[in-house]
This record gives C-alpha cells, structure tokens and sequence, in this order.
C-alpha cells in the first residue's frame, strides 16, 4: 500500500519488509506469525496493536514457533517461505488476518483487539506500521509524509530497532502503538511481516480487485471474497476501503500520494490499507503464515526471523506496483513534451510516450542516465552506490513528428573543436573576448575561433547565430567529416552486403534456404539509403557453404551465375574480385537466377557437416579485397565441426550449471573468433548472424564476432518453415533496412571530474577509450559507467559529449554529436530525487551478464542484491525521515528497484531453470548487454495486457496489469509482451462472445493453440486485437511471434516463467519474498 | 648384298632403327676407340600402314630376368615345340596354343618379315583417353579469344569417348566442374600456396565417393572414374563446355601498373597433376598448358611481378643471378616425375613475346613426352594450326598419339644398355646379367617420337665372339593406342660383330653418318642442358670432326647467343625428341633455290647461294623461309606476276609457296613461317644461318655475282675446315 501509494517519494514499502527482518525479531514474526498459530495470535492480536503483541509473543513465541525452523527459512527467504506459505494454510491463517485487520479496520472486531489497531487510531499507523503507527505520521512508507522522498516503507528501521523495541515492546504491544516509535517500530517489523502484506498487499489486493482472486482464490478465501470474509467482516469494508486505496494509487501519483503514503499510516487512507493488509493476509497469512512460522522456528534461532515469515503474506498489492508507476508517469509527463534544455531533469519512462524538445540537451531517445544529479564528490557517489551510468542510442530511430539531427558542415578544415581535449563544437563551449575564442566546457581550454567561423557576441554573451547552427543549440547534430576523418585518410567506398548461406542438409531441410533466397530477391530493392529516391549505393555478394564456400559470380554480363568453390578452408582467400560484389540493379537478372537456383543445386545433399570461422573470414576478405566497410548475413544451422579453422566441440554440460565452471560456458572456447573479430572491426566489417540450430551450437563462441562488431544474434531453435517463417523473414526485413552505419568510433567525452571507465554493449575496444564498431544500427546501445576522478561543482554541472564516427550508408563519413548536462549535487537526496530506475536496471543487467564471465553466477546475483542493498540503505540513512527499523523506505525513483532487480535475479542467464539450454542463455546475455532502456524493461518486466478488457471504441490500451498468476482472470485474456515474444493467455472460462470475436470459435477446447497469427476476422475486437499485436511488434526490433496459451495448456509454463513477480519454478523469488529479503539485507546495513 | 645405304634405309623403314654403326666392334676396348659409340636412333612408332597388329599375346621366354619375346632370330625346334631365346639361350616350350606350328606353318613373329610386330592385348577395361586444358587467362583479349576458339574447336576433334577437364588460372586456379546444369560451377585455389596431392583431391571431392555428395550410394571403381565431375567425356559436355569456354573471361583482378599479372602456373599444374593421379592414374592423359607468360606467384615462380625485374637472361644464370630458376626447376622436375609415373604428359604451348619460363618449365614435357610450342602469340596460325595438327589423325582416322608408353630394352649378353636420351623417364636400371633390360617410361608417344639409346660393349678383349656372330637388341614397348587399345610392339635386330683389328675398313663402311651425327648432337645437347656452354663445345670439337659439326656448333641447340634461355630450351627440346631426318634439319638447315634456270635445286647454306634472281626456301625446322633476291624482288613489286606474258614468273613465285605448304602440312608443330626479300628485316634469319662465306671482311666479292656479304665476325666454314685440318694433324702428330 504504502508503497502504492506513495506516489513521489519513497514509497514505504517497508514493512513488508519488515516481515524480513521481522526474522530477527522474532518476535515481530511471531506475532504474525503467531498469528498462524492461532492461539497465540489470538492473544496477540488480543492486544489490539497485533503487531506488537504479535510480535513479543511471536518473539516469545519464537521459542515455540520458533522451533520451526522459520529462522532458516527465512534467511532465505522468505522467498521460500513464502512458497511454503501457500503451502501452509494451516496456519492459522485466518487468525492472523484477523489480527491485522483488526487493527487496520476495526473492522475486525473479533480480534477487535484490533479495535486497538485502530485505536491507534491511527490506524494507519497500525496498518503502516503498525508499527510506527505512531508515527503515524506518515507512516515510514509513503515518503509521504516527509516527502522526504523516499518514502520507506520498510519499517522502521532495521530489525534492529525493531528488536529493541520488540523486545520491549512485544509486550507493550498495544502501548506501542500508540506508545510511540518504539513500539511501533517492533509493531512494524511485526506488523512489518504482516505489514508487509498489509500494507502493500492490502492496497493492492483491494486496488488490483483482481490479483486478489487469484491469490485468495488459491488461498485464502478472503482474497477474492475479501471482502466476503467473514472473519474480517470489517475487512470486507477495508476492501473497499482498500479499493479507495487502489484509487490512491492512482492518486498516489498526484497528491495522495504522500497522504497515501502515510495514508496507510494516516488515517484515511491507513483505512484503506488495513483491509487491503486485511485481505492480504488473511489469505496469504495462510499460507505464509505457516511459513512464518517454520520460518520462525527456523528463524527463531535468530530471533527475528519469524518476523519475516510473517511477512511473507505480505499483500502484493500493498508493494510497489510498476504498473501503478507507469501509468502515473504517463498522466504526469505523457501530454507535454519533454524540453531537454533544463539540466538535471529527469525525463519520462520509457513506457510512456511523449515528444521530445531538443533544446540543447540529447534527447532521451538517444541518452539516457542513471541518475541526472550526479554526487559531487566521488565519497558521495560511493556512500550511494548508485551506478553513474548513460545508456546511449547514437543512431536511434526517431518517431516521424521528431526531427533527425541536422548535418552541420565545417568545411574543408573539418568540424571545430577544442584544442586540448578535442571536444566538438557543442552549446557548452563558452565564446569569449567578443567571440574571437571560445572556451570548453569540458576542459577550460581556449581555443582560437577560426576566422571562417567567427561571429559577433550579443549582450548575453551568446552568438548572434546562435540559434541559427544546430551545433550551438542543440544536444544532437551531426558534422560532416573531413578526409582527415576517413580511414587511410581516403574517402570511403559505399558499404556492401554479404550474404552467407549455410546449405548443409539441415538448413535445406528446414526450410531455411529457400525461404532466405525467395525472401532476398525482394529485400534486394530496400537496402538501406539515405535518400529514398534514389538506389542504395549498397553493393551486394552472395555465397553459401557447407564443409567448403560456394563464391558466386553475379556480373551483369554474365547469362548465368557461376559458382566458384573454395574448399581451401584452412587458409581462406576470396576467389574473385569482380563479378563478387554487385550493384544490384545492375546486376538484377543474373542474381534473381542465382537465387532461384541455389536451393534446387543443394536440395539433395548430404553434406551435414559445416565450417564457420572461414565463413566470416571469406567475407571478411571480399571486403577487404572491395576496400569497403560492409555487413555479412550468416545463415547458419549448426555447430562447427568439420576440420576447419574455429572448428568447435560440444562442450553442452548441464552439469556444470551451478558451479564455479559455469562461467566457462559463456566464455568462447576458442580464442579463434576473437581475434577474427579484431581484424573484422579494422576492416569495419560487422556480421549479422541468423541461428537455425536444432541442438547446441555454442552461440557463446559463434556469437564473438558478431557482438564484437556490432552485429547482431538472431536465434530460431528448431526452425520451421512453416511456424517461425514470419518471424525470421521479418526480423531479416528489418535488420536489412534498418539505418545503419560502419566502420564507426565512439568516444564519450566529460567534463572534468569524472571520466567514461566502462562500456556495455556489441563492440570492440582496442584501448581504454575509444568504442570500436565494424558496424553500428539504430537499434544498438552502448551503456557508459562513469567514475569520479575529482570533485564535481554544482555550479557547471556534469558534461558529456559522445562523438560517433560512422560512414553512412551511402558512404559518406559523419560524425554525430550527442550532448548531454547533468546537475551535480552534494545532497545525496537530490541524487535519489533525480535518477530513473529503468536505466539503473538496464546497467545493472548488463553489468551482470558481464559479470558471468568470469564469476560464479551466484557471486554475481549476490554483488547484486547487495549493491541494491547498499543503495537503498543508503537512501534510508541519509535521506529518509527517521522511522522505525521495520519499514521499508524507498525513494520514490527506486520504488520499483526492488521488482525490476528481482527481475534480473531471476532472468534464465543468471538463474537458469533445468530447461533452459546454454544456447539460449549465452544469447540472452548476449542480446541484452546491446539493449536499449525501452527495451531491457519489457524484457524483464514483460507487459501483460488485459485484452478482454479492450476498449474497442478509443485508440488507448487497457491498463496493463502487474505480472502474477494471480491477477489473471479466467474469464479473461491476456496478451503478454516480452521484447521477444507475444503471449495470448486465454482464460479456461473466457467468454463465448470474446472468443468468437478473437478467434472465430466460441469453444475454448477449438482454439488452435499452434497457431502463430490471429485469423483474420471482420469485427472491430478482432482487428483492434490485431492492431494491437502490430503495433507491440512495430515497437521492437525483432519481430515477436505470437504464442496462443490456453489456461491448463501445458505450454501454459513457458507462459508463467514470464509472471515474473511470481515465485518460479527453478527457485526465482516472488515479488513480494524478495522484497521481505531486500528489506532485510538493507536492515543489516543499517545496523 | 645391297649398299650399306639400303640397307640402313631399309631397316629404318622396317623397325625405325638407325644405328651409328651396322657392323659392332666386337671388345669393349674396340668400341671405345671408336670414339662414337654403338647406339641407335630409335623410333618406337614408326608408322608402319603394312604391318597389321596381330590380335594375341606375345610369347615371352620363360626366365624371369629374361621374358625377351619370341622373335625371328630365336631358334625353334619344330618337332619339339621348343623355341630357344635368343638373348639368355634358355629353351622354352611353345604355349598350348601353338600346337599347330610347324615349319610351313609359322606364326608372325618367327618371319623374318617381321621383325617388328605388333600385338593387341588385353589388359583391363578400356580407358578412355583423358584431356586436361589448363588454361591461362592473364592473356590480352584477343589472344584469349582466339585461345577460346581454338579451344571450342579442339572439341570436335577429340574422340567422342574422350574425357575432358578445364583448368583455368590466373591469380587462382580454377577447375571447372562440368557435370552440372545451370549454374557454372568451378573449384577454386589460390595461387600461392603448395598443397599436397591428397588435399588436393580432397578439396576436390576426390577422396570418397560418398563425400563427393553422389547420392551416397556405393560407386564401382569404374563408376568412380566417370563419375569425376571434373573430366566428362566430351559427348556429353560438348555444349557445356563450348559455352564454358566462350564466357571465360579475363583474369579479372586488376593488375597496378608496373606490375606483370600473377600467375599461378605452378599451382595450377600441381592440381591438374593431382586431379588426374587421383582419378585416372596410369591411363593416358593429357595435360595441356596454354600460357601467355611467366608464371609470376606461388611455388615455381619464374619471375616477380615486378615489371622492372626482367625475367632471367643467360647473362644473369651464368652470374648466378636467376632467383627463381633454381627452386622452380625443382619444383617443376618433382611435378614431372609424378606425372611420368602415372603415365600422363604434360604439353606446354607458351605464347609471349617475352619469355614465358620455359627453361624452368622445359622438364615437365621432357620427361613426359609432352609436346612444347612456343609462338608469340595465341593469335597467329602459329598456334591455331599448330595445335590443330596435335589431334591429326592418321589413315585409320586414329590420333598421331599414343600414352603410357613403356619401352623396355634387351640386349645380348655381349651389350649392354648405357642409356638413352629422349623424351622419357626411366623407370629401371639396367639389370645386370644375361639379357640385361632397361626400361623407359614414354607418357607421349607420336609416330616420329625417336629416342636415341646408346649402348656398350661390355664383351672383353680377351674373349672373342666368334666369327659370324651376332648381337642382338630387342626393342619392347608397351603403350595404349589412341583406340584405347593396349598394344605391345616388338622390335628386334641383329648386327654381326666384327673384330676392330682384322675388320676396321668394314666396320668403317657400317658407319651411318647422319645417325652418328644425331646421335652425337643429342649427347651433346644433353650435356649442354646440365654443364657450362663452352665446355660442351670444347668437348664436341674433340669427339667430332665431321662437316655438320659445324653446323652443330652454330645451332641454337649449343650456342645460347642471341637466344633467350627459353628459346633454347625449346630448340632442345624439339632436336631431343624428332626423329632423324628432322634432326638434321635442325642442325643443318635445308636450302632450296628456285629460279629460272631449272627445277628447284638444293644449294649449298651458304652466302654464295644468296643471288638476286633466285627464290630461296630455307627449313630449319623451325622456320621456314621465303627469300626472294633483290631482282625477283623487284619484279614482284612491279606486278609482273599479274601479267599474262609473266605466267611463268608467277608459277616461279609459286613454286616456293607449294613447297612450304607441304612441309607446314605435315610439320609438328608448326614451323615460323616467314615470307621476305632482298633486304627485308626478315631476311636476318636467313643471314644468321648461312655459312659466312662472304663477309664485310672479305670485301673482294663486294659488288660481284656472288651472293650477298654477311655482317658477322662468325668464322665461315672455310676457316674452320682449315682449322680443324690444321687441328688434326697436328693432334696425330
């Protein structure tokens, strides 16, 4: 709730948390937990402020509960417990809610002890925080009060305080809450756990109607019926209250946000949250409850643990909702454009659409940072852990309404730039002594104005011209480059395509080959040009292999192609010059031949085995023959095997999947391709590769050159034709006519104080500071880290400066400019205020996938949490409001690190399920260190998309819902989003008419759940259904096939590995288990 | 007793056999005083339209060190059915097959008649004759066009059976794949890097019929030979292969100025060599190279491509400064071996103006017995006529060709086998003992193919023959007609030996002059080939007093000067391999005088015989020459052969011009044919042959009758016969 709810701020989620580091205390676990254990909850609960009683007893009764192993449980977690919870029933669930809801709603008058909850009158306190109710104040979550930003929910402070106070308090219980911090504080950790579910959940569950059915379906009856729940009768009325709460939420983004927050604690809205809590946990409580109390047993050697138990039942509606976020930063920033001149400021999500003004500063399609205020100090920057990180897009698409950076032309003496540092002509360049020097913003140099540019100053100090040259007032532009600026000091030759097609018997088999060469003989007229008018400049090349290279000539004069066969592999060479790379209009006729030729020539081989590495070199060559950059196209089936240069063995061992081995499965295990992609990138040769395999082809050593070039994995397991045709013919279409550019170099330059150290992304760096890139698209990202090597002003803020050097597609040489200010701040609040969790979430990943190179996974899921941790930690020391220990406070920018993080945790590179293949997880790490924002968090947070709650009359979407088993409806249907593949999860009992409508059959048992297209009908739900389909896969750059699910369906577990909040089957946490786990890690921190 | 002449003339008609000497010294001593050793020239072919093969095996002698064949001088006894080998004396009983012999009733190969006779036999499957073209395409257009059309033209001349492979290379090697529809599909190799035989034909599919991708089922041996996709017989891939050869295209990697093209001549043999061993090893085959320059990259290299590094000159191997020659005379020696071995010859047709690396290259058609044409260019009836006349055909309609020829020689005991120069490898040593044999392999055979073998005495002094007797040489040669028969053809002879002392006037009188002759100039050319010039010469003015010598010595065959080291290889090559007439062609040109005064007469090579109304044809074997004097010169110029009145001058123009189509009609390969007059810079090569009689140096017959001064400081015949009287008796002295 809390968490919801607030809207700015932290949001406090806290206490959910709590239940975490309720562990410790025991007691606070105990409570609630004791809650499960019906007697003593009772007694708790009797005590009004449950938490507290809860607590203390739990505490105490730790030693009995707590024999129940709780403790180990929750070290863990609470992700276990959490499992187990549901598990659990027994507990005396109900009881426990009961306690809750007491306090939260009066309602429950049974336990009415709750009545003292309320009482708290503050029932929010109670609810809150039960803890801190007291504080009431605002309740630690909703940064509320405070708008302290973070809003924390955790509860108060750490077990820690907790514990005292628990100690304490646990008695006092009931005091407590009204007694102040103290004993809320216990409360809360108790509560905490409980809280945890409350407080979130509770919003939730009332909010999100929905997620509840499932939950409390399964569960615990309170759930759907919450509201009918007898034992909270009240809580019915919480529900609704609740509901108010959900109202919140989406409030909570505006002003009700703080109220919201506290909200929970407060009054009103604390109202809410109790019954959500209510609901919440009476159903988990249930389950959870058990748990809490295994957990407590476990736990109770350490005390706390059951607190954590506790929590697990956390309400998930009660925790940070992305949704809830997302749809609030649509309202808040959608409507107006985005004016990039003001440094420091954050821009939009990346889920919402918006337009972008370029008023000197990059536009967030192109850079986006982790933070806008950067610390001033590098002790700062430590203290926080928050990664200083730009995702850049230096060659993104732009939506129509926007426009292109504008090409600037120095003339012959190439673009102006700072003596010293080299930084471009850029709008931070100050221009002095009357305009005949300007001075750089990134290194103070002064540089002489040539006279060519030279141009007089206005009474501002600014040139008159200003507002007339892109370069001076804009963030994005491009220069045209000098010879001085081309490779060899010549103008390049236009780039040429190299198509390279595997013809072995597996890729005649399934198809692939034909479909490529009909397929090419179209895509030929869309190669990319900058001037639509005209013909690419483009040259293109053709051959296919299979133990050997089949080189085709393609001359325009010729009456026939003719094949050229190099089975030299071992020493590869091209065999032809002319007649190799043609221009295709020219060569029109011979290539259409050849192309209709080729899958008939090998339609009847045997020949299974395939080279690789002289694949690319062959193409290499050719280009270097040609002295062109240029792209090759491998379609390819299978592992490389026959005696060859880069010939590989399977190396597939699941069994070292765990290990400390595991990390050799994503290193290439030949060195071979590594250095065949250095002389790729000399030569500006970047290599697109389109995967057929039906086993192990050891996409982690095939995918070297491309990622090391820029290029791109494109992967199709088991292809057929008939099936997976789409999709790859469109991801091909695309990747052929996408923008692109070669041979390029990027550098970040910044102001001084801080420095680019580290780069993510599909490139090659043959020193510390230059991005090198055969081949650069608009699709590719590059993710900067930046360190402190000094101390930051506020004054002049933080500049950057990316230049990226690229031969266009029509050959000729550019060079894009992006800039980009940052405020620095030397309050860490401002820090937290002004930073966008996506970005984070984008680094961290591709920090991490990185990081399985060379370190256990574990090790690297670890480092993870604790960095996270650590950040959030050091919100709650440094910027948040004192609260108790048992909230969670979150700052409001970070409210969803937590899921977004337990995403990445639970993402198959880093925690692979048994049926994920090596394969895919190295083309997963792979595929997204070169992601953009937009991108990386649909991939970890998928969009799940209502569909039967479409309306068909408006334009708009329906509001996407969070992604848990719960939330869905059987009833309805959903259509799930993942950057990769589209979901349509059909509900057993959807409605007749909605399937009718959708899928031409009104029976569930007739949907074709093989089919890959909607068919075709003539009603508006259908063409909006398609529409819509469209439209998430125009917004990508791979096409996503769409997967039809019916509920029950056994394809139904792929389908649920992408609920992510949910609890998985390789051991993934839940959502809210995680939460309980990150509260308690930041709880250890503080402590 | 006819004339020694007949005789000797009558056995080269019967068995292609010209021996030094008809009568044999009867010691070894004795022979070595003769200073010209016994040897014979021997012409294994010799085109013999009277003599019908005989469709059964040989009968061999049954010792195995022995198997000389039953021959006319072996001894039968009738009765017994027992013959005695003449050779190792071993008696051998008739097969079952030739119960009925008796003396009325003799096989063929106990006639005198037939001395030489000739077996068909069968051994094996018929295999069908093999072409392999490799071709350069560093060529200027329109050599290559005109190469094409030939090309396209050979087709319809090889034997319908016949398979047939092209090769092309340039910068790479190509090798067309001709089995296929539609798309051309050819295997390439770059053109610098050595590979060995067996990754050759892997990288051709060679290694296993399944790997080559045929469906996978099992192939029977033969299946696998015509399944090659790289030779198909020329029936099927006739179309294919014509237009194939119409779209060749010019190497098509740009060549920077100041560069030669890259040519990788040493790796496209190795490939046509270890295609053929891989597919059709001992079968006969033809590799056929067509160049129009120096290989310039990869293993046998000649010369860089560096146009401003000129290709070696005599000048820079006698300094030591060719630095290619040596590893590519190497590396070309090694390609030959294996393609001796395996029975395929490999022709060179190289056509530049500049030198094109035949020195280096030489070995490969020597030792296979592979033809060697050098022109300058591809687009001269030089070469189109030339190759052309390669698949002549003979009355029978059969190729003027034959493969895989093994020559094996027998001797007496009193002989024995020195060795033999030609164009052949050897294959076995002498074996020594009773009926000692030499084996030779001869991948190439043509019916003028004549290999000079040469022989010792190995009988002692103290041991004489008795008187009447005779030494006997047995000449076996195994081969595979262009039918694709196997046929063996034997040749026996017999020579009375002679005791040197009590005999030496007869002897004298067997001595054939003209085969001496050719014979010592082979010696002497092989020597050239591997020892410093002068030394050869010096060597030669000690063994040799006869006339020709002198013409010897002035051939291009022994002297290098104005030669380039590719010409002179050429020259050598072509004297190694010709059969006796031509060779004294070679060495001293032919002069014919036409004029008015009578029939077209021999004249002497002599400036003398340079007059301004005569119309001279000379043959050097190489050339042949027009020469009109200065007067008919005049009248030609002035039209008077147009004029009805000057029929007569016209049929004397004629004349000459018929003469030389006959010899150019039957020529191998065809000779430069250069038409010119009084003053003509053609005229050089007329001028460069004749004996210098009359020079600028002997001015006394300036402005007289005869003949016309040459500008040379070379000694006139003249000069040298008093020279070398002088020499001789003082040498007696």
């Amino acid at each position: 709730m809390n968490v919801n709810q607030q809207p700015h701020m932290a949001s406090p989620y806290g206490q959910p948390q709590p239940g975490y580091q309720g562990y410790p205390q025991s007691g606070y676990g105990g409570q609630h937990v004791p809650g499960g254990y019906p007697a003593p909850y009772a007694p708790y609960n009797g005590p009004a402020s449950a938490y507290q009683p809860g607590p203390p007893q739990g505490m105490r009764g730790p030693p009995t509960s707590g024999a129940p192993p709780v403790s180990a449980a929750q070290a863990y977690s609470q992700f276990g417990q959490g499992d187990i919870q549901n598990g659990p029933p027994p507990l005396g669930a109900p009881p426990q809610r009961s306690v809750f809801s007491q306090p939260f709603p009066t309602a429950a008058p049974p336990f009415s002890a709750p009545g003292p909850t309320q009482p708290p009158g503050p029932p929010l306190a109670s609810q809150q925080t039960f803890p801190q109710a007291p504080p009431p104040s605002q309740p630690p979550f909703s940064s509320a009060p405070p708008q302290v930003p973070p809003a924390s929910y955790g509860g108060p402070p750490p077990p820690v305080q907790a514990s005292h106070p628990r100690a304490a308090p646990p008695t006092s219980q009931p005091a407590a809450f009204p007694g102040g911090p103290p004993p809320t504080s216990t409360p809360t950790q108790y509560t905490g756990p409980p809280m945890q579910q409350p407080p979130v959940s509770q919003p939730s569950s009332f909010h999100s109607g929905p997620p509840p059915p499932p939950t409390s379906a399964a569960g615990f009856p309170p759930q759907g019926g919450a509201p009918p729940r007898p034992p909270h009768p009240g809580i019915q009325g919480p529900p609704l209250a609740s509901q108010g709460p959900p109202m919140s939420q989406a409030n909570h983004v505006a002003p009700p946000q703080p109220g919201m927050l506290a909200g929970p604690p407060v009054p009103g809205m604390a109202g809410p949250p109790p019954q959500p809590g209510m609901q919440g946990y009476p159903p988990q409580q249930n389950g959870e409850y058990c748990r809490y109390s295994c957990c407590l047993s476990g736990s109770q050697a350490s005390d706390i643990p059951p607190v954590q138990k506790t929590r697990h039942r956390i309400d998930p509606d009660a925790i940070p909702s992305p949704i809830q976020v997302i749809e609030d930063d649509k309202a808040n920033k959608g409507s107006e454009p985005f004016v990039t001149g003001v440094r420091g400021q954050a821009p939009p999500l990346v889920t919402t659409n918006f337009h972008v003004k370029d008023q000197g500063n990059a536009s967030p399609r192109f850079i986006r940072c982790t933070a806008y205020n950067i610390p001033c100090t590098s002790d700062m920057a430590k203290q926080s852990q928050v990664p200083l990180a730009a995702v850049i897009k230096p060659l993104a698409t732009l939506p129509p309404d926007e426009n292109s950076p504008y090409i600037v032309d120095h003339g012959e003496s190439g673009p102006i730039r700072c003596n010293r540092c080299k930084a471009y002509m850029c709008p931070y360049m100050q221009f002095i002594e009357g305009g005949r020097r300007f001075q750089c913003g990134f290194c103070s140099c002064v540089t002489e104005v040539p006279p060519h540019y030279f141009q007089h100053l206005d009474h501002t100090g600014k040139r008159v011209d200003c507002y007339d040259r892109p370069e001076l007032s804009l963030g994005s532009y491009e220069f045209l480059a000098t010879v001085d600026y081309c490779k060899n000091n010549k103008i390049p030759q236009p780039p040429a395509f190299i198509f390279l097609i595997d013809v072995s018997y597996n890729a005649v088999k399934n198809g692939m080959v034909r479909i490529v060469c009909q397929e090419l003989k179209t895509l030929l007229d869309y190669l990319p040009r900058e001037n639509p008018d005209v013909q690419s400049n483009i040259r293109v090349g053709f051959a296919t292999y299979n133990k050997v290279l089949h080189f085709y000539n393609v001359k325009a004069s010729l009456a026939q192609p003719q094949m050229m066969v190099v089975s030299d592999v071992a020493d590869m060479f091209v065999p032809l010059l002319d007649g190799f790379l043609v221009n295709v209009s020219e060569s029109r006729v011979v290539i259409e031949s050849l192309l209709d030729q080729i899958p008939d020539m090998f339609a009847d081989t045997r020949e299974t085995e395939t080279v690789f590495g002289p694949v690319i070199q062959a193409g290499l060559e050719a280009l270097k023959a040609a002295d062109c950059a240029g792209k090759l196209f491998v379609f390819h089936t299978s592992l490389p095997i026959a005696e060859a240069p880069g010939k590989l063995k399977n190396r597939e061992d699941k069994k070292l999947v765990g290990t400390d081995k595991e990390k050799s499965l994503f290193q290439p295990q030949v060195s071979f391709y590594a250095n065949l992609a250095k002389e790729c990138v000399a030569q500006g040769c970047c290599v697109d590769l389109f995967l057929f395999p039906n086993q192990y082809v050891d996409v982690a050593t095939l995918g070297v050159v491309p990622t090391s070039t820029g290029g791109s994995v494109y992967k199709y397991t088991y292809f057929q034709a008939q099936s997976d045709q789409e999709r790859f013919l469109n991801d091909l279409r695309k990747d052929i006519q996408k923008k692109v550019g070669f041979d390029a170099v990027m550098r970040v330059r910044t102001s001084t104080g801080i420095r680019a150290t580290d780069f993510f992304g599909s490139f090659y760096m043959s020193n510390t500071t230059d991005v090198e890139l055969a081949g650069l698209d608009c699709d590719k990202t590059v993710t900067v880290e930046f360190r402190h090597d000094d101390k930051l002003s506020e004054e002049t803020g933080a500049l950057m400066q990316c230049a990226v050097l690229y031969t266009s597609c029509s050959g000729q040489r550019r060079l894009r400019i992006h800039n980009m200010a940052v405020n620095c701040c030397a309050q860490l609040a401002d820090l937290y205020r002004n930073c966008e969790t996506d970005t984070i979430i984008n680094f961290f990943a591709k920090y991490a996938y990185r990081c399985v190179l060379n370190n256990p996974t574990k090790n690297v899921r670890d480092s993870l949490v604790n960095q996270c941790a650590q950040i959030l930690a050091c919100y709650r020391k440094n910027c948040a409001s004192p609260s108790s220990a048992g909230q969670l406070i979150l700052p409001e920018c970070m409210k969803l690190l937590p899921v977004y993080l337990n995403c990445v945790l639970k993402s198959d590179v880093l925690h692979p399920g048994a049926d994920v293949s090596l394969d895919d997880r190295a083309y997963l790490r792979q595929l997204v260190s070169a992601m953009d924002v937009a991108e990386s968090h649909v991939f970890f947070y998928p969009r799940l998309l209502p569909v039967h709650k479409l309306d068909v009359e408006c334009d708009t979407l329906p509001v996407a819902i969070r992604d848990s088993e719960e939330r869905l409806s059987k009833g309805g249907i959903y259509l799930l989003e993942t950057g990769l593949n589209l979901f349509l999860w059909v509900g057993a009992n959807a409605q007749q008419e909605l399937l009718q409508n959708i899928f031409g059959t009104p029976a569930f048992g007739q949907i074709d759940s093989n089919m890959t297209s909607l068919p075709i009908l003539d009603n508006p739900y259908s063409k909006r259904v398609r529409e819509i389909v469209e439209s998430f896969r125009a917004q990508r750059s791979r096409y996503m096939k769409l997967m039809v699910v019916k509920q029950e369906d056994k394809l139904e577990l792929i389908f649920k590995h992408f609920l992510v909040e949910d609890k998985n089957n390789s051991g993934g946490a839940s959502y809210v288990d995680f939460l309980c786990h990150m509260h308690k890690e930041i709880r250890q921190l503080l402590s | 007793m006819a004339t020694y002449q007949d005789f000797i003339q009558q056995n080269e008609d019967r068995d292609g056999v010209r021996c030094s000497w008809n009568l044999w010294p009867s010691s070894r001593l004795e022979a070595t005083r003769l200073v010209v050793p016994v040897s014979c020239l021997f012409t294994p072919l010799k085109e013999r339209p009277d003599l019908p093969p005989v469709q059964y095996e040989p009968v061999l002698c049954s010792r195995a060190s022995c198997k000389a064949v039953l021959n006319p001088l072996c001894q039968v006894d009738f009765r017994a059915k027992i013959w005695a080998c003449n050779f190792c004396f071993q008696r051998n009983p008739f097969p079952p097959s030739y119960a009925g012999i008796s003396e009325v009733n003799q096989p063929a190969e106990l006639m005198p008649q037939f001395s030489t006779i000739e077996y068909i036999v069968q051994r094996g499957p018929p295999t069908p004759l093999v072409f392999l073209y490799v071709v350069d395409t560093c060529l200027e257009e329109e050599d290559l066009q005109a190469l094409r059309e030939s090309l396209q033209m050979s087709l319809s001349l090889l034997p319908p059976n016949a398979l047939v492979g092209l090769i092309t290379f340039g910068r790479m090697i190509q090798v067309h794949e001709l089995s296929c529809e539609g798309i051309a599909k050819s295997y390439v190799f770059r053109g610098t890097k050595e590979l060995t035989p067996k990754q050759i034909q892997e990288m051709l599919g060679l290694m296993k019929p399944a790997a080559s991708g045929q469906q996978g089922r099992p192939l029977a041996p033969q299946d696998a030979a015509t399944s090659c996709r790289f030779l198909q017989p020329v029936h099927k891939v006739d179309m294919n292969l014509t237009d194939l050869l119409g779209e060749l295209q010019r190497d098509p990697w740009p060549v920077p100025q100041g560069k030669r093209p890259l040519r990788s001549t040493g790796i496209a043999l190795s490939i046509a060599v270890g295609l053929l061993e891989g597919t059709f090893p001992n079968t006969g085959a033809r590799v056929m190279l067509f160049m129009g320059g120096p290989p310039t990259q990869g293993p046998g290299m000649v010369v860089g491509d560096e146009l401003k590094t000129p290709i070696r000159s005599w000048h820079d191997i006698q300094k030591d400064n060719a630095r290619h020659m040596k590893k590519a005379i190497k590396y070309y020696e090694a390609l030959a071996n294996r393609a001796a071995v395996n029975g395929h010859s490999i022709d060179i047709y190289a056509f530049a103006l500049d030198q094109t690396g035949l020195l280096e290259m030489k070995c490969l058609s020597n030792l296979t017995g592979g033809h060697i044409v050098m022109g300058d260019s591809f687009n001269t009836s030089l070469f189109k006529q030339t190759f052309q006349r390669v698949f002549s055909k003979d009355y029978n309609g059969e190729f003027h060709m034959a493969f895989g020829g093994v020559l094996e020689v027998k001797t007496s005991r009193e002989l024995k086998v020195a060795g033999a120069i030609g164009p052949c490898v050897c294959t076995a040593r002498p074996e020594l003992g009773v009926g000692g044999t030499c084996q030779w392999k001869i991948c190439s055979l043509s019916p003028s193919t004549t290999l000079a073998l040469y022989f010792e005495v190995v009988n002692q002094h103290n041991s004489p023959i008795p008187q009447g007797g005779r030494g006997a040489i047995q000449f076996v040669t195994q081969y595979q007609h262009s039918n694709t028969q196997r046929r063996i053809r034997v040749t026996t002879i017999a020579r009375n030996w002679a005791d040197a002392q009590s005999q030496i006037q007869h002897i004298e009188s067997s001595f054939d002059q003209e085969a001496a002759a050719v014979l010592m100039a082979r010696l002497g050319v092989f020597r050239a080939e591997s020892e410093e010039g002068p030394d050869v010469l010096r060597w030669l003015d000690r063994q040799l007093i006869r006339l020709f010598m002198f013409h010897l010595r002035r051939s291009p065959f022994l002297q290098v000067f104005n030669n380039s080291p590719d010409e002179s290889s050429y020259y050598r090559h072509h004297f190694l391999c010709q059969d006796l007439t031509q060779s004294l062609i070679m060495i001293q040109p032919i002069l014919y005088s036409y004029s008015f005064f009578g029939p077209p007469e021999p004249v002497l090579l002599d400036s003398s015989s340079i007059l301004p109304d005569r119309i001279l044809l000379m043959d050097t074997f190489f050339q042949l020459v027009i020469y009109h004097g200065e007067t008919i010169a005049q009248w030609r110029k002035a039209g008077y052969q147009d004029m009805p009145e000057y029929e007569n001058f016209k049929q004397l123009l004629q004349a000459p011009l018929d003469d030389a189509q006959e010899i150019l009609q039957t020529r191998f390969p065809m000779p430069r044919y250069i038409d010119t007059e009084h003053g003509g810079s053609q005229a050089r090569f007329l001028l460069s042959k004749v004996n210098p009689s009359q020079t600028h140096n002997n001015l006394y017959a300036w402005g007289q009758e005869a003949g016309a001064p040459i500008l040379t400081d070379d000694v006139s015949l003249q000069v040298f016969m008093d020279h070398l009287k002088k020499l001789a008796v003082s040498s007696s002295a």
